[in-house]
């Protein structure tokens, strides 16, 4: 039997519809730390207007953020800092390294600079330049957005119980060097579908 | 064992010490009120802060060392980066440390240029410090008129020489880039235009309740703590010391220029807004004559000093300009630098930002020592927040226009 | 600079009376004076009270590749009065092993990070100084990065932190 539809619904898959939903209300973590922050702010302020791309409600409190900016060198008495804050955010999140300091080291190779923070968390846009102007910035976001409708949180991780997580990891451990990525190991895949205990 | 009936046994407590009640909060260095990476570790009774043990360095990128590696023309990219709320000042600071060492006098037209471009960037600093100060204490209307006059700034520097606001500049005996009629029309209408904004900014904050109630009285500094602690600039100008030295040390074209020394008496956070918003205007007053009065001629020095890298027509025209082009591009045969060291300084926005450069006979500098107003600036915070509540942290974190990058260097 | 020459000759006259054995010089309109490591505390105190109110710097340059040099450590302590626009430059010298010099921190208060940011960077001991920490770099630091003998890329301090992968988070 045909199932009759009003016009004005629109049928979806739901996990499309929530990462719609998620992409359309990024809530940024602003780690400003030099230059690049200046034009984080003029990104955020007056002429440029983060605002019109969904992502304008920054949030200092890791908390209650799931996208993080890191705008600027991160020196190494630093990178402590940012990989606790990264670790505070909740699942789902992402980062966008901004500027050529923060991806890669920039012109600080130097003695205290750590040569692009993707060394030491994982990163999912690179923005280049330094810094790079906002509307670069604005790209940037609006390609992370693009990522987010395509791909999902990556492995639908912020469902997991802490069970269900712990139990992953102790079998990463046992199989050895498989593939990390949870969807293309066959080995967790299985144990997902049929749970142990 | 017999205990004697006049000795109490019973352990009394002892009795309440006053740290026992007091309160530790961790500040930073990741905070939105601290607008940069610095840390403060406050102690706290109830409200009131009782200490603040400042820490700093979460920023440190070796500026130093990496000025002994990089040629006089290079390391002004990485001035810029120090102070970047206004790289332009630094870039004027750093080149005006490096002829001073290599005894090189600019033109009369290249010192006209760079001092509209170090009062331009005054301007731009005092928006975002004044802005700041505003937006932690709740106005943030000011803050966004603050910040859309720093794109008109901005504006002028992108047609200038491409870059936003990391400039880049100066050069050893000049700039990159002379003004263009664009230009001149561009600093121009803002002129026009931007009176009447500062007037919409005061307006709004000057003799605005809430923000007077929470930044008058508080952070005083006074001006015998300001001269023993090292402070300068508008910090130091707020609490009564009349020191600037645009007046005192003429460099570049000031001599020629009608315009005062912005002071206040209270030392206060509030003092220390009225500062940065006469100087705005003071700044205008530079402004105003020197733009209309830029010398012709060459904006750098000649190709016989050999510094500055002459001209396309002249390369091409010119035997003095072929040899004076090949032997700036060549790294053993450029300048002269002597075996001794000096030390210039320029009235920053922030204060005196000055350089001490040694010279070791090559293009590098053996030592590139940034004097940065901040770091004294910074070590002033417990002296000033001692006794106030925890809300007046920010107001005076804000006023004192503390810029991480060039804290930490 | 318009610092005021006569002024500053007269003072001058008066240090090298009271401290025999102190070298002067100039380089463009900059007068510096040289002051032997055991003395420079008094030297300091002197010009204090001599009206350089104000201390803007203190920092230092090793000499470790410089031609011609044969002491290694030269501190710098940059004065300036507010009253009357003049300069001075007091320079110090100390060598290895045990560099040291007396803290200025009672003179000025300004010295007390600017003497930190020395004792971090080149490893050179305040004696007196009420609170001798690192002041840039982290207290687990060993090493003193300004100094000639340390690499510009640091020796691989900048990559010894553990790795966060998504895993992990």
């Amino acid at each position: 039997m045909a199932l009759e539809l009003p016009e004005n619904v629109v049928v979806s898959r739901l996990d499309e519809l929530a990462n719609w939903c998620r992409k359309n209300s990024l809530w940024p973590m602003p780690f400003a730390t030099a230059c690049c922050g200046i034009e984080l702010m003029a990104t955020g302020a007056a002429k440029h207007d983060l605002a019109r791309f969904g992502a304008e409600v920054f949030r200092f409190s890791p908390r209650q953020c799931d996208l993080m900016i890191v705008a600027g060198r991160v020196a190494m008495k630093m990178l402590p800092v940012l990989q606790r804050i990264w670790l505070q955010m909740h699942e789902p999140k992402w980062c966008i390294s901004m500027g050529a300091c923060a991806s890669t080291g920039g012109v600080f190779d130097t003695y205290a600079v750590v040569q692009g923070i993707d060394r030491f968390i994982p990163v999912d846009m690179y923005v280049p330049g330094c810094p790079p102007r906002p509307e670069q910035l604005i790209q940037a976001i609006i390609d992370l957005q693009d990522k987010i409708q395509r791909e999902g949180t990556i492995t639908g991780r912020e469902f997991e119980t802490r069970e269900r997580q712990l139990r992953k990891r102790a079998l990463v451990e046992a199989v050895g060097p498989l593939s990390l990525d949870a969807a293309r190991n066959p080995v967790i895949q299985r144990e997902l579908r049929f749970p142990r205990s | 064992m017999s205990i004697a009936p006049d000795h109490d046994t019973r352990v009394r407590p002892a009795a309440p010490r006053e740290e026992d009640y007091l309160w530790t909060l961790n500040f930073g260095p990741q905070h939105p009120a601290t607008h940069t990476t610095l840390r403060l570790v406050l102690k706290l009774e109830g409200e009131r802060v009782v200490d603040a043990m400042p820490e700093m360095g979460y920023l440190h990128s070796g500026f130093e060392k990496i000025g002994e590696h990089l040629t006089f023309n290079q390391y002004v990219t990485v001035t810029d980066r120090m102070n970047y709320i206004s790289p332009m000042a630094n870039n004027v600071a750093w080149h005006h440390a490096v002829e001073t060492l290599l005894g090189i006098d600019l033109t009369p037209r290249c010192k006209v240029i760079r001092t509209i471009v170090a009062e331009l960037a005054r301007i731009s600093d005092h928006l975002l410090c004044n802005g700041a100060v505003g937006l932690d204490t709740g106005a943030f209307t000011f803050f966004l008129y603050g910040f859309y006059q720093r794109e008109v700034i901005y504006d002028i520097f992108e047609t200038l020489c491409g870059a936003r606001f990391t400039n880049s500049y100066t050069r050893v005996g000049g700039v990159s880039h002379d003004f263009t009629p664009l230009v001149i029309e561009k600093i121009r209408t803002f002129l026009r235009t931007f009176p009447k904004t500062l007037d919409d900014m005061e307006r709004l904050l000057t003799r605005n309740r809430i923000f007077v109630d929470r930044t008058k009285g508080v952070g005083v500094l006074t001006k015998e703590q300001a001269i023993n602690g090292g402070a300068s600039g508008p910090v130091a100008r707020a609490s009564g010391v009349t020191r600037d030295l645009r007046k005192d040390e003429p460099y570049l074209a000031y001599a020629d220029y009608d315009f005062q020394i912005c002071c206040a008496a209270a030392g206060d956070c509030y003092a220390r807004y009225l500062v940065r918003m006469q100087e705005m205007r003071e700044s205008l007053k530079i402004l105003n004559q020197a733009i209309e009065n830029i010398p012709a001629g060459e904006v750098n020095v000649g190709a016989d000093q050999r510094v500055a890298r002459p001209t396309k027509e002249q390369v091409y025209s010119t035997i003095e300009g072929t040899i004076s082009h090949f032997e700036l591009s060549m790294s053993n045969r450029s300048f002269e630098v002597p075996y001794e060291e000096s030390y210039a300084a320029i009235e920053a926005p922030n204060g005196e930002l000055g350089f001490y450069v040694v010279g070791d006979g090559d293009d590098t500098a053996y030592r590139a020592r940034c004097r940065p107003p901040s770091v004294l600036h910074f070590s002033l915070f417990p002296q000033l927040i001692r006794g106030h509540t925890l809300s007046d942290v920010v107001a005076v974190l804000g006023s004192l226009n503390i810029i991480a990058a060039e804290l930490d260097r | 600079m318009t610092t005021d020459q006569s002024s500053t000759a007269d003072l001058l006259e008066t240090l090298v009376a009271r401290f025999p054995g102190l070298e002067t010089s100039a380089y463009r309109g900059q007068t510096r004076v040289v002051v032997g490591e055991p003395a420079s505390f008094e030297v300091l105190s002197f010009l204090a009270a001599a009206g350089f109110d104000l201390l803007v710097d203190v920092t230092c340059v090793d000499y470790l590749e410089y031609r011609g040099a044969t002491r290694r450590y030269g501190l710098v302590y940059l004065l300036a009065s507010t009253a009357t626009p003049r300069r001075l430059t007091v320079r110090v010298f100390v060598d290895d092993p045990e560099p040291a010099v007396r803290s200025v921190v009672g003179v000025w208060r300004s010295a007390d990070w600017l003497e930190r940011e020395v004792w971090d960077m080149f490893g050179i001991r305040f004696v007196g100084h009420p609170d001798l920490r690192r002041l840039m770099m982290p207290e687990q630091f060993t090493a003193h990065p300004l100094r000639k003998d340390y690499p510009l890329q640091g020796r691989g301090e900048r990559h010894n932190f553990p790795v966060l992968t998504r895993e992990d988070g």
